[in-house]
């Protein structure tokens, strides 16, 4: 393992501009543990092929394939191999499986973890799962059904998980008398749908899981079939990951400090590294020179490497650089691209749909960033393969192509020069949903000087912008109002409430309820919503305003600044709003208790043309916040400010 | 790299994302084999030093030479050690003379760690357990969680892939983080053999009978072995195809219960 010249230098005067060549030899096809991710439409025949091949390679536990059989006949069904795949009860009962499940097996030659994938669209999460962390994967098609939907999606998605060592099984052809022009028909639609999506699989091959036929030994059945067999690939195909050679990138995951010790913990995403290499921390750029390789048990002499792809490090530095979980460590000859704007294929596997303008998480390497979804380019059905243009959403199963932003510059790499790094998946709350693969930066224009507008826009990703809710008291305004923020806030726009009681409580508490008054306190509120507009501020401001004169001032005045400004009418009868009456308003007015109240003994002038009337009586809150929704982002327009439309 | 060092490594990765993820990580030992392996891996990802308590559940029924070897590791690594015991379940009188070996492991092993987690908010639990182990075991994802009530939601598993994980628990839940999930019975003793992890004696046969799996005493029995050393098990292991777990009485106990103490929170 050590490296004598290293050894014997105490600190090289010279950094090795790329790893030595004699790390990380490539591990020669047909050795080591391969994962194997089985694919395919329901019903095409996943388990039963799986069961198969276990109970053909004698990996099967003494007594379980009788106590199934016996099990099977208690119930009169006929022996399944599948079901020695499918332990749990309930996928028995409803015969599909349920959730990617890991099988190993062995044969004389080598070791397999099967990934068994299921075929139902709303398992695609597991198929992916599984998918992603398999060397090969076997795709299944039967002889009789021929493509179908999910054929093709996982085709599609082989091909974006950067899956390419893949041998099609064309199943049950016993089903079709083992005839050759049936198989023939679906290795030419197959390889000309998997040529399109840049895959070429390894074999086609005749097979019926069923009967054993193709599997470990050439059947007799299909004469006409001179290739290898099931096993036969399965055992040449190559144990992909780790990566061998390439750039050095360790994923930064931890700092500890347990003791004297200050250690750097991340994984050897590609690359190899010893002691006294000088690396850089990106982003940032903070350099240092590599002192130690900490392990435990201690060895002696202490490692100093070199340590290659795939590995766990613990390493100190010379220097006492601030490094923090995130950052990639390279050599300073190839580093990572440092970035904040970038294109993605992104895969989506969450009901809600990815929306343009959303503010989500992603996750790179060990990196977390908040980004700003610029724009859906076009989305991709993975069934048809054709493009589709001028949306902006990506849906659950659905691919696109994005544009992102995040907040602060992150590294990655770009085109599989480090597959790891060059991946990301969005977060939905705790849950991954969806994926991506970068596959361009887009370069950006340095920003001027000063905070103006466009560059709050750009930090914030959308400008500020007056909802002005006017309506009687109970009408709904702060019901409304609330629940728009909370939509706003949850797709990351920065916005704050306008209410009158607030108002009435601080800024205007000095003021009565006197027409003259009245146009007092909104000409504060008027004033005070410009003001958190121009900072970028999506303003919702919930005011009874009842009077024409004065809406149509704030209008004015937010026109002269600049700012967009939208006046709503939340509508409900006086009669609706006093039976409400949420805080007792109306009932204290009609005893006497509130002189001048807007509606009871002073006048609600409703709006000749509100940009938005809303009737809080006849809808739910749910649809009226959508259609406010709609008209606040229209006003705020997330902008793009790398170029090219963003569209909400 | 050969197949151990990576699943070294990626169990250390695992761990590492676990402690870095959440805030107050527990790892469960049983003082068995994968246990073992699992202190072993965490004194190697964290530089020598276990930076969260090692939580073992009692459940009274012991072995003895087990307990012995409890207290030496702990003197020996140097880690904080949680005992837990059910007392109120074993006040009532459960227990294997008198209760049938389901309930008996719901109650000394399943409500103990909740009762545990509970006391302590811990908010992961770093286990040992294998897929290949069981077949339940097969469908589990690296950081598996778990509701406040110890549920394994397992029709609606998280996806998880590319080293994400989910490394966040809701309030009063907690994730299940399994480090050897892709390990198989062998690679743990190869592994153990390579490190020259410290271990229990009673995994080695004595008078031509050695455990396989360690439980509570009274559920765990020896299995014919002549092997008497980790190369001999190792063989034995390459031609036996009896399943790991059958000489634990509560798996077999009624059709299913494996399953069935899993969803309820059981390892």
């Amino acid at each position: 393992m050590s490296n004598l010249s290293a050894t014997d230098l105490p600190s090289p005067a010279v950094t090795p501009l790329a790893p030595p060549a004699s790390v990380d030899v490539e591990r020669p096809a047909g050795t080591g543990h391969l994962n194997l991710v089985v694919v395919g439409h329901v019903d095409h025949g996943k388990s039963t092929l799986i069961g198969r091949l276990l109970f053909d390679t004698h990996s099967v536990p003494d007594g379980k394939a009788e106590r199934i059989e016996a099990a099977c006949k208690a119930e009169g069904m006929e022996f399944e191999y599948a079901f020695l795949m499918d332990a749990l009860l309930e996928e028995q009962a409803q015969n599909i499986t349920m959730d990617t499940t890991r099988v190993p097996f062995r044969t004389e030659r080598r070791s397999f973890t099967i990934i068994d994938a299921p075929g139902h669209k709303e398992f695609l999460k597991n198929m992916i799962t599984g998918a992603a962390s398999a060397d090969a994967a076997v795709l299944l098609v039967d002889a009789q059904e021929g493509l179908r939907e999910q054929t093709r999606r996982h085709c599609f998605l082989l091909s974006l998980l950067g899956l390419r060592q893949i041998v099609v099984a064309v199943n049950k052809m016993d089903l079709v008398d083992y005839r050759p022009e049936v198989f023939e028909a679906i290795r030419a639609e197959l390889g000309a749908f998997l040529a399109k999506l840049g895959v070429e699989p390894a074999h086609f091959i005749p097979i019926s899981a069923k009967f054993g036929e193709g599997l470990l030994r050439h059947s007799t059945q299909t004469p006409w079939y001179r290739g290898p067999t099931l096993l036969e690939v399965l055992e040449s195909f190559r144990a992909n990951p780790p990566a061998s050679g390439g750039p050095l990138r360790v994923s930064v995951q931890d700092v500890y400090r347990f003791d004297a010790r200050r250690i750097v913990a991340g994984l050897v995403e590609s690359g190899s590294l010893s002691v006294g290499d000088e690396i850089e921390f990106a982003p940032g750029g903070k350099r240092s020179r590599i002192k130690s390789i900490e392990t435990w048990p201690q060895s002696n002499p202490p490692p100093r490497g070199p340590v290659g792809s795939g590995r766990e490090v613990a390493l100190t530095l010379e220097d006492e650089l601030f490094v923090e979980r995130g950052q990639i460590a390279s050599h300073l000859s190839d580093k990572p691209h440092e970035a904040r704007a970038f294109t993605a294929r992104v895969f989506w596997i969450h009901d809600e749909p990815l929306r343009s303008g959303e503010l989500v998480a992603l996750k790179l390497g060990t990196q977390r960033a908040e980004a700003r979804v610029l724009g859906v380019q076009r989305t991709l059905d993975a069934v048809t393969l054709e493009i589709g243009t001028g949306t902006s959403e990506v849906k659950v199963h659905e691919v696109a192509e994005i544009r992102l932003r995040v907040r602060k510059p992150i590294a990655f790499d770009v085109g599989g020069k480090v597959p790891s790094l060059g991946r990301f998946v969005i977060m939905r709350g705790r849950r991954i949903a969806g994926g991506g693969v970068i596959d361009s930066v887009v370069s950006e224009a340095p920003e001027g000087n000063g905070a103006t507008p466009i560059s709050r826009t750009a930090i914030l990703g959308h400008r500020g912008c007056i909802v002005w809710m006017t309506g009687l008291s109970g009408s709904g305004k702060s019901t409304l109002a609330q629940a728009l923020e909370q939509r706003l806030l949850g797709s990351g726009v920065l916005c704050a409430i306008l209410d009158g009681d607030v108002l009435r409580t601080g800024l205007s508490r000095n003021l009565g309820f006197s027409p003259d008054d009245r146009s007092e306190n909104l000409r504060r509120a008027t004033e005070l919503a410009i003001h958190l507009a121009n900072a970028g501020v999506v303003v919702i401001a919930a005011l009874i305003s009842p009077f024409r004169a004065d809406r149509a001032s704030a209008a004015e005045r937010a026109k002269e600044k600049d700012v967009p400004f939208a006046e709503v009418f939340i509508n409900a009868p006086l009669a609706v709003c006093e039976r409400r009456d949420p805080k007792d308003l109306y009932k204290k007015a009609r005893a006497g208790k509130i002189p001048q109240f807007t509606g009871i003994d002073s006048p609600y002038e409703p709006p000749l043309a509100p940009d938005l009337e809303v009737r809080t009586d006849r809808a739910s809150v749910d649809d009226l916040v959508e259609r406010l929704v709609q008209l606040t982002l229209s006003l705020s327009k997330p902008a793009d400010p790398a170029g090219g439309g963003a569209h909400i | 790299m050969n197949h151990l060092d990576e699943l070294e490594s990626q169990s250390i990765y695992l761990m590492r994302e676990a402690y870095h993820g959440f805030e107050k990580p527990a790892m469960l030992w049983s003082m068995g084999k994968d246990s073992n392996v699992l202190l072993w891996l965490a004194k190697k990802a964290f530089c020598g030093h276990i930076p969260f308590p090692i939580v073992h559940i009692d459940t009274t029924y012991e072995f003895p030479e087990m307990l012995e070897f409890r207290v030496w590791a702990r003197d020996h690594y140097g880690f904080d050690l949680i005992v837990w015991t059910n007392e109120e379940a074993r006040a009532r009188g459960i227990g294997y003379e008198t209760t049938d070996p389901v309930t008996v492991t719901h109650e000394l092993k399943t409500v103990a760690l909740q009762q545990c987690l509970s006391a302590h908010k811990f908010d992961a639990l770093i286990t040992g357990i294998r897929r290949d182990e069981d077949s339940t075991r097969a469908k589990e994802r690296y950081f598996s969680p778990r509701n406040a009530e110890f549920e394994w939601d397992y029709k609606d598993q998280p996806p998880e892939f590319w080293n994400h994980f989910t490394t966040e628990a809701g309030p009063g839940e907690h994730v299940r983080v399994q480090p050897l999930l892709d390990w198989t019975e062998i690679d743990i003793w190869r592994y153990l053999d390579r490190e020259k992890v410290p271990l229990p004696g009673m995994y080695f046969s004595r008078n031509g009978m050695r455990y396989r799996s360690l439980g509570c005493m009274p559920i765990s029995k020896p299995v014919e072995s002549n092997a008497a050393t980790i190369d001999d098990i190792i063989e034995e292991l390459k031609v036996t195809k009896v399943s790991e777990r059958a000489g634990r009485a509560q798996d077999h106990h009624e059709r299913n219960a494996m399953q069935k103490l899993r969803a309820k929170g059981f390892m």
